[in-house]
């Protein structure tokens, strides 16, 4: 019996039949274990390793070079948050979004806030600058985005 | 000049425009069986004869393209679809995947009769969530309709397509590094040659296509060729290498205007007349100070460069790399030039893959001397020091894999040569612009 539950590994086998190895599951499968589990710990990477047939090392490599998964030392929290800090969404305020939103609810970037709820981010374009500024909550966006909206949002996850 | 009529945007308005079956009420699959019946070279002519140059960035003639890979091999050959848009400003394949995911479906069958592709994987950046769900629903659809999986309206055709999720890098752009990530590696750029159509994903010949060169593809087979190249720009009778800028393309304007937008123009229309005509002005009654012509790794127009055409050969002519993603950024007459810089050198030293190291270090220093400038410390001799540094790093000085460090270094080129006056007016004053939520973003 390892972390990940046999709901996830069954998920993650299913996936095989889509590639031609099994080496191509490892982003898919880092999202599932992600998602799942708020953070991808070490044991995890281990396990996920031996399911795909890889070095827990490669597993690693790949994971870290995304700056998308969060470790066991710093899990995410029940939601995810982020704020485009990219040019359209900065000429038209973005970044004070952010800003403004992190000091009211005292959280700090890549952080969780106190009660676990939701963890802020900035993230580079999000590819909806008709709308900036905008924002992801998990991976929905919503746009032309206030102090107001954002905190409709956040106060109802 | 009559109004043109959007094409690739036609159905965007349609209530339920992403179901099957109002694709199918408009005529959407209702020649695919006849162009799966067609010989594949023929299909691939079709495409290179109607002149379709590649919509993600570089312009590369998609039947050009599609020629390369080997005759007669005995497969898999593989089309890798690149949904990664990250570009900063470009969001037109959001609203193609978002609002007529069937339209991309029917480009992708084409292509991959055209290609003799039986796989297609779909490399969709993650943050496009919304993009995902509906192309879910919609190759589900086809599935259950018969027009994916095997032996497709009875044409002994096969094709599957995978819907592949990143992980928020922009150089799974990079259609070799998006290639080493749908691998479930680290998304690195190759060395090519081998071009992906030698040998690409899983080490066999593949071809990536973007997602708006596609939908083209999709009406390319319905309207013709003839119908293709009666949109946009000839190639220009002086310059025996331009290939022209054919069809329709779609444009995003944003930044400071009024209402920004994407909308669907003939190759060739001007800056000033996106700005004027479709979005609105530039907010707040201000004149437009500096335009990103096609996403920001193009560099800028000044206010001066306004008239440029933007297709494939017009922002070239005014010393920017080219028109990108024809993503239009508007940057208003009270913003400082520095502080816009220095938004585009941080996006580029933070989704630099680091493997060149004159791109990871060049982006990292060329961010740092504009946060010593910003910082109010800045001396004149930067802006040649970050003239030096930009100049050194890229697939044009030669150092380089990929032309990341290109669309790093054209930026601050273009900044320095064109509002050099604006740089130096900072630093003399020695004044400082980093404001607290920069500072705040820095300790992340």
């Amino acid at each position: 019996m390892g972390v990940l539950s046999e709901e996830v590994r069954e998920h993650i086998r299913g996936l095989f039949p889509k590639y031609p190895n099994k080496r191509a599951v490892t982003l898919p499968a880092l999202h599932l274990v992600h998602d799942t589990y708020r953070a991808v710990s070490k044991e995890a990477i281990v396990e996920i390793a031996e399911l795909l047939e890889l070095h827990p090392s490669e597993v690693h490599d790949t994971m870290t070079f995304y700056n998308f998964f969060k470790d066991e030392k710093n899990p995410l929290g029940k939601h995810r948050v982020w704020f485009c800090r990219s040019i359209s969404c900065a000429l038209r305020g973005g970044e004070e979004l952010f800003e403004q939103v992190c000091n009211k609810y005292h959280v700090h970037p890549g952080e969780k806030s106190g009660d676990g709820k939701f963890t802020v981010e900035f993230a580079e374009c999000l590819g909806a600058c008709e709308g900036a500024p905008c924002i992801l909550v998990n991976d929905e966006c919503h746009m032309d985005m206030t102090v107001e909206s954002t905190s409709k949002l956040i106060d109802k996850l | 000049m009559a109004k043109f009529e959007p094409v690739l945007f036609a159905r965007i308005h349609k209530p339920d425009s992403t179901s099957l079956k109002s694709y199918q009420a408009d005529g959407g699959y209702s020649r695919l069986k006849e162009f799966l019946s067609m010989a594949p070279a023929d299909v691939a002519n079709i495409v290179k004869d109607a002149g379709l140059r590649g919509r993600g960035g570089a312009g590369f003639p998609t039947g050009l393209k599609w020629t390369f890979l080997p005759k007669d091999h005995p497969g898999p050959i593989y089309l890798a679809i690149n949904a990664d848009e990250s570009e900063p400003g470009t969001f037109n394949n959001r609203y193609l995947m978002e609002l007529d995911p069937h339209q991309l479906i029917e480009g992708i069958m084409l292509a991959c009769h055209a290609i003799k592709s039986n796989n297609a994987y779909l490399y969709l950046r993650y943050e496009y969530g919304r993009s995902y769900r509906v192309l879910d629903a919609a190759v589900k659809e086809c599935y259950a309709a018969g027009l994916l999986g095997k032996n497709i309206l009875g044409t002994g055709f096969n094709l599957d397509i995978v819907l592949h999720r990143g992980a928020g890098a922009y150089i799974c752009g990079e259609e070799t590094g998006l290639i080493e990530s749908l691998e479930g590696k680290r998304a690195w750029p190759r060395i090519k040659p081998p071009f992906p159509a030698i040998e690409g994903l899983f080490r066999k010949p593949t071809i990536v296509n973007n997602v708006e060169t596609l939908c083209c593809v999709t009406q390319i087979l319905y309207r013709g060729g003839e119908w293709f190249k009666s949109i946009g720009v000839p190639p220009d009778p002086n310059n025996p290498r331009d290939p022209g800028s054919y069809g329709p393309k779609l444009y995003c304007v944003s930044g400071h205007v009024n209402k920004p937008c994407c909308v669907e123009l003939p190759l060739g229309v001007t800056a000033r007349e996106l700005i004027e005509e479709h979005a609105g002005g530039v907010w707040k009654g201000r004149k437009a100070k500096a335009v990103v012509p096609g996403g920001i790794s193009m560099g800028f127009l000044s206010d001066k460069e306004l008239d440029t055409k933007l297709d494939f050969a017009g922002p070239g002519k005014v010393g920017c790399l080219g028109l990108g993603t024809a993503a239009v950024v508007v940057v208003d007459d009270q913003t400082s030039m520095v502080d816009v810089l220095y938004n585009c050198c941080r996006f580029m030293s933070h989704e630099s893959c680091g493997q060149c190291t004159p791109c990871r270090e060049g982006t990292a220093w060329m961010t740092k001397i504009l946060e010593r400038i910003r910082s109010g410390n800045g001396r004149l001799t930067d802006l040649d020091l970050l003239t030096e540094v930009a100049g050194s790093m890229g697939i044009i000085p030669g150092t380089t894999i990929c032309g990341l460090s290109d669309g790093a270094a054209w930026p601050v080129k273009n900044a320095i040569s064109k509002f050099r006056g604006d740089f130096e007016e900072y630093i003399k004053s020695g004044k400082a612009s980093v404001t607290s939520a920069q500072k705040l973003m820095a300790v992340h």
